[in-house]
């Protein structure tokens, strides 16, 4: 039994080890977060504006609900780092001249906050000056509103805003790319030309307010001056994104615990039900000696208790192990002050009970059958197997048949249950392949509907404040662009019946070359002349469906508030967009040919050059290397998803193996004596192996197709789970992930078959033939 | 008396040593004796006596400490694990007590299980027919009385027409009734088809039926008688 009980302590630990490192990692996360919140009072409202006097601040602060309230001036500006070459941009935010703010305080690493008696010292996040291998005292440049500056470092800072620090429309972290600055007010106000002014407002409530109350009181007030409409916590981006994380960590913990914990409960099923029956007669005799049914019982239940108990001993020891790692894993992208790994008892109790209960629930039946038989009834041979002609040999397949191959059907048909079960088994294994894969091969789609077949730049630029078409003719003219296409973006609140979102318009060029919108076949869709076309899932969170009219209200400019019919409806992964013909867009906004920016093909030799010709024009505020993007994407993807095949391989190859080496032992035990009669008979090893691993063969080989059904559903599952408005899942399973599933299946089958087939080779004939079964 | 007749068995000095735990068993210490072709030898002996041991060392089933034993010329002691199952397979027949009958099979297949592999078989059915269990072809294991899944085991032994057929207690396991409807069996076997039989009891009363008896105790012939009348198998009772 050793092997068999290894096998099923591999499956219990595993599942005790996920189990342990999913709750224990988002308890942590959990618990890192809630602290850093609250001692660093993180806001509960956020709002940006254009321009609002200080004097204003009063009347916020008297809105009712608003606790502490820090008034701020934001701006974005482009970077220089010595000795790197790519586009650099930040976000400069105020710290008060007095000291820490109020609200979203900043954690200092290291150093101290800016002086605001000079105007070039700033404060950058932890990540940023990691990346850059920027420490105090060091001095990079920015074009602050359009003038060089150079500016020295004087501490490194975390902040609750920032623990996921994302750039403004970015699929993922940008670290080298995207930083953030705090500077003093005073610097940062005289720079922008803000004195007396603020644009940007964090502020707590009491807990007694409405949120939708404050942010109604908000918009009143900050309207006329430019405000954007204020949100709260659940609409900030790193907030969000956490939140997110720990929705997925929450779905993970719930999905392959329990894979783990029924394989287990199966598996011991199986091992108890064919030890208790080798064991009859010691029951029997213990029975005899006045032994009772609840001591027969307990016998059998402690050994269970003993099996899963070192499984969970080992689970508890590997799943903190892991959650730490993976603790470390996400502190490289999320950042607190301390990653505090927080281990509940209650989760340990959880596991035990867990595992333990499903444990003894799966055994029951052998339990009871057990305790229950009379001591004469237990101390007689069992009476033999009844078998039955099987289906397939009423078929024509029947004379094809030899007699090992009918000795496998018929075992398979007697003990179906139990092969049910085992193909489930295997089948769990391969859909936990699958399911690890999937993320991949997602992701890999996403970036090639999004940047391969839907985005032909090379390069985007946008513009500091919207600019006049003529920019367009001048960018074509320029050496090393070949193409140039506009776009115009505004932000928009839309609506449509009670549901709102707040998201913006791109306006592109009619006949778009360079960003092309697709439906759901990848066909490109027609931009209309009037109307608007939205993403697929921003009609399903609106309830908008083709020729619906779409209330639009602008956040910038006119703050025209329109109507306008939704014309169609593209199909992308990423965020929530309306789409509009540029004019019409331009239109609606009641400007001339106003643009944002321009989608550029440029050519390879002239590139660098182009590029830093960009970052020298004052009012181009952002440039995006379209290759940067993607390399970047995978290099962050790249380690967590590294982790997580690590850990689903070793998931499936622990199932795979527990179920067929626990099925081959079985057999092995339940068939060694037919096995053995053979061999006297003049089988060969070989001939009496197919007869064992044919069974196992055919139960993996059913597995395999059923268990890429299963990864489907879990894939599904799971996709439609963590699918929201900042991004949709695909279903998308590639034929390599499918077959990498098959393989790390069929190879633990054929370890396990190889195991087994030693064991097989060592059958003592002479001993078989002397005892009755 | 037999000199003249083929030896299908030569033993010659055969010893078997176990090592059980700290303990050496001898089980067999030097025994010579024959087998030839067509003759019914029964091997009596008490329990411990060597008799298994014998029978498996004949039946390539086990290996020999010293000695050898040749099958028609051939030492099968120095014999390879693949020679031993090609051994096993063409030219040996086996009955044990538990007639070791593949459970999932019917009486027709568990004789098929051996026609099959088998190179000059007779047909399962005729193999049946000769123990007289045509009306139970289609039965599983499980819907066989004791006697008949014996003689299940002796078609299954005697269908892949074998030299020699090596029957260990085939009667241990069953009252004297159908003991005696085995034994018939293998009488017929001996006499229609000529298959020299090897069988192993303890019990004295089969000695009768046997043309030669060898003895056997404590690992060593002890003596060889030759029933000048054989009794029929009918005519036994015990």
């Amino acid at each position: 039994m050793k092997g068999q009980v290894f096998a099923i302590t591999l499956v219990v630990t595993s599942g005790v080890a996920t189990f342990i490192m999913f709750i224990s990692t988002m308890h942590s996360l959990d618990f890192t977060r809630n602290k850093f919140y609250r001692e660093y009072n993180f806001a509960d409202v956020f709002v940006n504006l254009k321009r609002a006097p200080e004097s204003l601040k009063d009347k916020i602060k008297n809105i009712n609900g608003v606790n502490q309230l820090e008034t701020r001036v934001s701006a974005n500006a482009k970077l220089d780092i010595k000795g790197y070459s790519e586009s650099v941009t930040g976000k400069i935010v105020s710290v008060p001249d007095d000291g820490n703010p109020l609200v979203n305080r900043l954690y200092i690493r290291k150093g101290r906050l800016p002086d605001p008696a000079k105007d070039d010292e700033v404060v950058i996040n932890e990540t940023f000056a990691q990346a850059h291998r920027l420490n105090i005292g060091d001095q990079f440049a920015a074009v602050i509103n359009g003038k060089w500056k150079k500016l020295t470092i004087t501490g490194v800072a975390l902040s609750p805003e920032f623990v996921l620090l994302l750039k403004p429309g970015a699929m993922s972290p940008d670290f080298k790319r995207y930083g953030v600055l705090w500077m003093s007010r005073k610097a940062i106000s005289k720079a922008y030309d803000m004195e007396g002014a603020f644009n940007d407002v964090v502020m707590t409530l009491y807990p007694y307010a409405r949120l939708s109350d404050v942010t109604r009181d908000m918009d009143n007030i900050l309207g006329q001056y430019g405000g954007y409409g204020a949100y709260g916590r659940k609409d900030q981006i790193s907030h969000r994104l956490l939140s997110q994380e720990f929705q997925q960590l929450r779905i993970s913990s719930r999905i392959f615990p329990t894979i783990f914990v029924c394989v287990a409960a199966f598996l011991l099923n199986v091992v108890m039900s064919r030890t208790i029956n080798t064991q009859r007669e010691q029951i029997g005799t213990l029975k005899a000696f006045g032994y009772n049914n609840i001591s027969v019982a307990a016998h059998y239940a402690k050994l269970v208790i003993m099996i899963v108990s070192t499984g969970i001993f080992a689970g508890i020891t590997l799943g903190i192990w892991f959650g730490r790692m993976l603790g470390d894993l996400y502190m490289e992208t999320y950042r607190f002050p301390d990653f505090i790994y927080t281990l509940h008892p209650g989760v340990i109790i959880a596991a035990v009970f867990i595992s333990i209960g499903s444990a003894l629930a799966g055994t029951m039946h052998s339990l009871w059958m057990a305790a229950r038989q009379t001591p004469a009834d237990a101390m007689r041979p069992e009476a033999p197997a009844q078998y039955r002609v099987s289906i397939i040999e009423k078929t024509k397949i029947n004379r094809w048949l030899t007699q090992p191959s009918r000795i496998i059907i018929r075992n398979i048909q007697r003990r179906y249950i139990r092969t049910f079960l085992s193909v489930i088994g295997i089948a769990a294994a391969c859909a936990t392949m699958i399911s690890s894969g999937f993320f991949k091969d997602s992701i890999d789609y996403i970036v090639h509907v999004q940047f391969v077949l839907s985005h032909k730049e090379d390069m985007t630029i946008s513009f500091i404040e919207p600019t006049s078409y003529r920019a367009i003719y001048e960018l074509k003219e320029t050496q090393g662009i070949h193409d140039a296409e506009s776009f115009r973006v505004v932000p928009v609140r839309v609506r449509f019946g009670h549901r709102s979102y707040k998201t913006v318009i791109y306006g592109m060029e009619p006949d778009s070359r360079l960003n092309l919108l697709l439906d759901r076949n990848l066909k490109t869709v027609t931009l209309p002349q009037s109307g608007i076309l939205l993403t697929d899932y921003l009609c399903e969170f609106l309830g908008i469906k083709v020729g619906d009219m779409l209330t639009i209200e602008t956040l910038e400019g006119s703050k025209a508030i329109r109507q306008v019919p939704v014309t169609a409806v593209t199909k992308q992964y990423l965020a929530l967009f309306g789409y509009m013909n540029i004019h019409a867009l331009n239109r609606l906004m009641d400007e001339g040919d106003a643009i944002s920016g321009a989608y550029l093909v440029t050519d390879d030799k002239y590139r660098d050059k182009l590029f830093r010709s960009f970052v020298e024009m004052p009012r181009v505020g952002e440039i995006v290397v379209r290759n940067n993007e993607i390399r970047n994407f995978y290099d962050v993807m790249a380690k967590g998803m590294l982790f997580f095949t690590f850990v689903a391989t070793l998931m499936a190859c622990s199932i795979a193996l527990g179920v067929v080496y626990n099925s081959a032992r079985i057999s092995l035990s339940e068939r060694s004596r037919e096995l053995s009669s053979l061999r006297v008979l003049g089988y060969t090893r070989g001939e009496i192996a197919y007869i064992l691993l044919g069974e196992l063969g055919f139960v993996t080989l059913v597995a395999i197709p059923l268990g890429f059904l299963m990864g489907y559903w879990i894939c599904a599952y799971v996709a439609q789970a963590v699918s929201n408005d900042l991004y949709r899942v695909p279903i998308i399973i590639e034929l390599s992930t499918y077959a990498q599933a098959a393989a790390v299946v069929l190879f633990s089958a054929l370890i396990s078959g190889l195991i087994v087939r030693r064991k097989l080779d060592h059958l003592d004939l002479v001993e078989v033939l002397k005892t009755r079964e | 008396m037999n000199d003249s007749k083929e030896h299908f068995f030569q033993v010659q000095d055969l010893t078997k040593v176990y090592q059980m735990g700290e303990v050496e068993v001898h089980a067999l210490r030097g025994v010579n004796m024959e087998l030839y072709a067509g003759e019914l030898v029964v091997l009596l002996g008490p329990s411990g006596s060597g008799k298994s041991t014998l029978l498996n060392i004949m039946g390539g089933l086990d290996t020999a400490t010293n000695g050898f034993v040749a099958y028609r010329g051939q030492d099968i002691t120095k014999a390879n694990e693949k020679e031993l199952t090609e051994y096993r397979r063409f030219h040996v027949g086996f009955v044990f007590q538990f007639y070791n009958l593949i459970s999932s099979l019917t009486a027709r297949e568990n004789v098929a299980v051996v026609t099959e592999i088998a190179k000059n078989p007779i047909s399962p059915e005729k193999a049946l027919d000769i123990v007289g269990l045509t009306d139970r072809l289609d039965h599983f294991p499980a819907q066989l009385s004791g006697g008949e899944q014996q003689r299940v085991a002796i078609a299954r032994a005697i269908s892949k027409n074998p030299s020699v057929l090596l029957c260990d207690e085939p009667t241990g396991a069953l009252d004297s009734q159908t003991g005696i409807v085995v034994l018939k069996a293998l009488e017929r076997i001996n006499r229609e088809l000529g298959t020299a039989t090897a069988i192993i009891t303890h019990n004295v009363d089969i000695a009768g039926m046997a043309d030669r008896v060898i003895h056997l105790s404590n690992g060593k012939i002890a003596e060889v008688t030759v029933n000048k009348v054989k009794k029929s198998a009918s005519e036994l009772q015990w």
